[in-house]
């Protein structure tokens, strides 16, 4: 059955059992899996994922077929979207609305992009997320390899450069899609990606994998200044 | 009727076509009858017949006639140890009277200035009163224990067993008494796989032409020594003895296994038919893969020509041309009931009765995509390659069929690879990663031999790869992209399923 049928009978069905008020569940609070960053930079996991970023407040979108997701990222949402190395709390206009950038840390392995969008009272369906982190490296590595995995569609770049393009409705599955070798440079490096989704849950993870496919670890992820005040969320 | 007939042809073609194992002969000359064992000499293959016939090759798969032995014997087997080739030959003198001699020599190679066969002196016989024949040796160098060992024989009687020296070739004891160890066949030879001796047997009629019944089969032991039982608990010494090669469509009466094992747990095995009838029911060499099932050899086919989808055994995921794929037939509606019967273009209800809706389909057959078509779509010049769920799009099709003049390896020509229906060609890019051309050109970057795994699976690679002089294997990275890795013999990376589509 298609995922993303599933996906919105599912939202709806937790829409109509919430509104009911049918389960105490309902009154719980949200999980939480995402945290401010606490220390300037970090490794990456035990498994070489990249748990720190930033991550910009979605932007309504539709379309996860190659064709609609390579236009959707080449259109110009805001200035300098393919090269700017955002700050926590940066703001920036999409289409009149002002949207914040904001530092994370994920408990997991994955960056629940869910849990983010519904942190901001944001949509979480039908809705583009744009992600940025720098990986630090001691030395220059060669042959390297991104691997991520993304729910649904995904465009990834390294320093500039396009690398990966995953599309259509799709989970997030770890090592799904896996970059051609490259080249990390000595010293900071971008990663950022455009995230696409359908309908209900939306997340990613990603690492580097070395020659031997191995997850690099002898890297740190910073992302600048973070601010420590916790904002409440955002009320529609 | 006869309308009928033509359309049963057309569905029929395809099939028949996939199966037809002739397409891909051995090219050149291979006329042989009784071939050893092939040997490898300085970038050279090399087999001996009966008669002390001989083929080289350079590759593996362009055969030409070679330089006969001195001796004009039956059914000769060779083996390189260390720095020398015991080549051993037998000859008959009456019935069930003969001897098998041993030939040594430095190298294969005729142009060699070591190029010297010497005479080592009979290694086995048989008087032509015992029950034994002394002909078709082969020869069996023990991974385990690296004895050498010598089985022989042919109807008359039975299938014995002797040690030799490693170090000169020679009977290791003169006086020690051949061992049994089966009957009912000939051309036997052993080899070793995961702990168990294997003992195949060529049994059946030969030297018939196409009336001949040669079929090989095998039995296992723990002993190098026997008992060799087969998959039944028949012994070998009572005419046991596994099916493992058979006559099939166009070749008939296979015999005289022999090993050549490639490493990395890719096998082949060579064999000679006793009759070709697309070459004029003559006795030829071909070599197959051997393939391991259950702790027993299977004879494997080498790759046929036509349009298959490659399946990752790693992801379950297919190659693909790194395109926009479309849903065959469009995407899904929901459509009204199906008319209970032909509509108006003619076409008929499938399944009737199934009522309208999102699941009901649109109602008749659904064509394949046309490839033509469809990739008017998609992006002129070099694309990349991935993989993705196989969804029997166009993308995701790819036709092989032999690469006319690039040679081959051992056993299978070079192959050429294209999305099907168009000229889209899988090639070999910088770095070792994978790109599509818009067409075929002929470098060998565009060349892939396929290697079956004792699996089943496939090894794909591609001759050359630019920038690179070291060999690579078409690999998956990751569930949703492909690329070009170094052939890990423990992982399923680099393992392929073909389907047919």
């Amino acid at each position: 059955m298609h995922m993303r049928f599933i996906k919105q009978i599912a939202l709806t069905g937790a829409i109509i059992v919430s509104a009911g008020g049918f389960l105490t569940a309902a009154a719980q609070a949200p999980p939480v899996t995402l945290t401010k960053p606490a220390t300037p930079e970090k490794i990456p996991d035990a498994d070489g994922f990249i748990r720190r970023w930033l991550i910009l407040e979605p932007i309504p979108a539709g379309g996860l077929t190659d064709g609609a997701v390579q236009t959707l990222v080449g259109k110009e949402q805001f200035p300098d979207q393919l090269t700017v190395i955002p700050k926590d709390g940066d703001k920036v206009n999409v289409g009149g609305a002002e949207l914040g950038w904001h530092a994370v840390e994920s408990l997991n392995y994955n960056v629940n992009l869910f849990h983010f969008a519904r942190a901001q009272n944001r949509k979480t369906s039908d809705v583009l997320f744009w992600v940025v982190t720098i990986v630090n490296s001691p030395r220059e590595l060669r042959d390297v390899r991104l691997s991520v995995g993304s729910n649904a569609a995904s465009v990834w770049w390294v320093n500039g450069q396009e690398v990966i393009g995953l599309y259509g409705d799709r989970q997030t599955v770890i090592d799904d899609g896996v970059s051609k070798r490259l080249t990390i440079r000595k010293g900071p490096n971008v990663i950022r990606a455009a995230i696409v989704n359908g309908g209900g849950a939306t997340d990613f993870c990603a690492r580097l994998l070395d020659a031997n496919d191995n997850p690099i670890r002898n890297i740190t992820v910073s992302l600048g200044e973070v601010k420590t005040v916790n904002r409440s969320p955002r009320r529609k | 009727m006869k309308k009928l007939l033509a359309a049963g042809l057309l569905m029929l073609a395809p099939t028949v076509f996939f199966n037809d194992s002739r397409v891909f002969a051995l090219e050149g000359v291979i006329g042989i009858h009784d071939p050893s064992t092939i040997a490898f000499c300085d970038g050279k293959y090399y087999t001996y017949g009966t008669g002390g016939t001989s083929l080289v090759s350079d590759d593996g798969w362009i055969w030409r006639r070679g330089t006969p032995l001195p001796r004009r014997g039956l059914a000769p087997d060779v083996i390189r140890i260390g720095d020398s080739y015991f080549l051993y030959i037998a000859a008959n003198s009456g019935p069930t009277k003969a001897a098998i001699n041993l030939l040594t020599n430095k190298t294969l190679d005729p142009n060699s200035p070591d190029y010297k066969w010497e005479e080592g002196g009979v290694v086995a016989s048989s008087d032509g009163v015992e029950d034994c024949n002394a002909i078709d040796p082969g020869v069996f160098l023990d991974p385990v224990t690296k004895r050498l060992w010598l089985t022989y024989g042919s109807y008359f009687g039975y299938i014995r067993l002797v040690e030799l020296d490693p170090k000169t070739g020679k009977r290791l004891d003169p006086n020690e008494k051949p061992r049994n160890i089966a009957i009912n066949g000939e051309a036997s030879i052993m080899i070793y796989h995961d702990g168990w001796y294997y003992l195949l047997l060529t049994h059946g009629s030969c030297c018939r032409g196409a009336d001949s019944g040669y079929n090989i089969r095998a039995g296992r032991s723990k002993k190098v020594m026997g008992p060799f039982i087969d998959n039944m608990g028949v012994d070998m010494l009572r005419g046991g003895g596994r099916f493992f090669a058979g006559s099939a469509g166009r070749v008939i009466g296979p015999g005289h296994f022999g090993l050549f094992d490639l490493g990395d747990g890719v096998q082949r095995f060579s064999l000679h038919y006793e009759a070709d009838l697309d070459r004029g029911g003559a006795s030829v060499l071909d070599i197959r893969p051997l393939l391991w099932k259950d702790g027993w050899p299977v004879a494997g086919e080498n790759p046929q020509a036509g349009t298959y989808q490659f399946e990752s055994l790693r992801t379950g995921t297919a190659l693909e041309l790194a395109v926009e794929g479309f849903p065959v037939g469009g995407r899904p509606v929901r459509r009204p009931p199906p008319p209970a019967g032909p509509d108006a273009a003619g076409n008929t209800t499938v399944p009737p009765g199934t009522g309208g809706g999102l699941f009901a389909g649109i109602g008749r057959p659904i064509p394949d995509q046309d490839a033509a078509e469809v990739s008017k779509k998609w992006p002129t010049g070099s694309v990349d390659v991935r993989m993705a769920n196989y969804l029997c799009q166009a993308q995701q099709k790819w036709t092989i069929e032999p690469a006319a003049g690039a040679g081959g390896y051992l056993g299978a020509p070079y192959f050429k690879i294209t999305v099907a229906g168009t000229t889209r060609t899988l090639a070999a890019a910088e770095n070792g990663e994978l790109t599509a051309l818009p067409e075929f050109t002929g470098g060998p970057e565009q060349l892939w031999r396929f290697d079956r795994l004792a699996d089943g699976s496939w090894r794909i690679m591609p001759k050359a790869i630019p920038g690179l002089n070291r060999p690579l294997a078409l690999s998956a990275v990751g569930s949703s992209f492909a690329t070009l890795a170094g052939f890990d013999p423990m992982s399923e990376k680099q393992r392929w399923l073909i389907k047919m589509p």
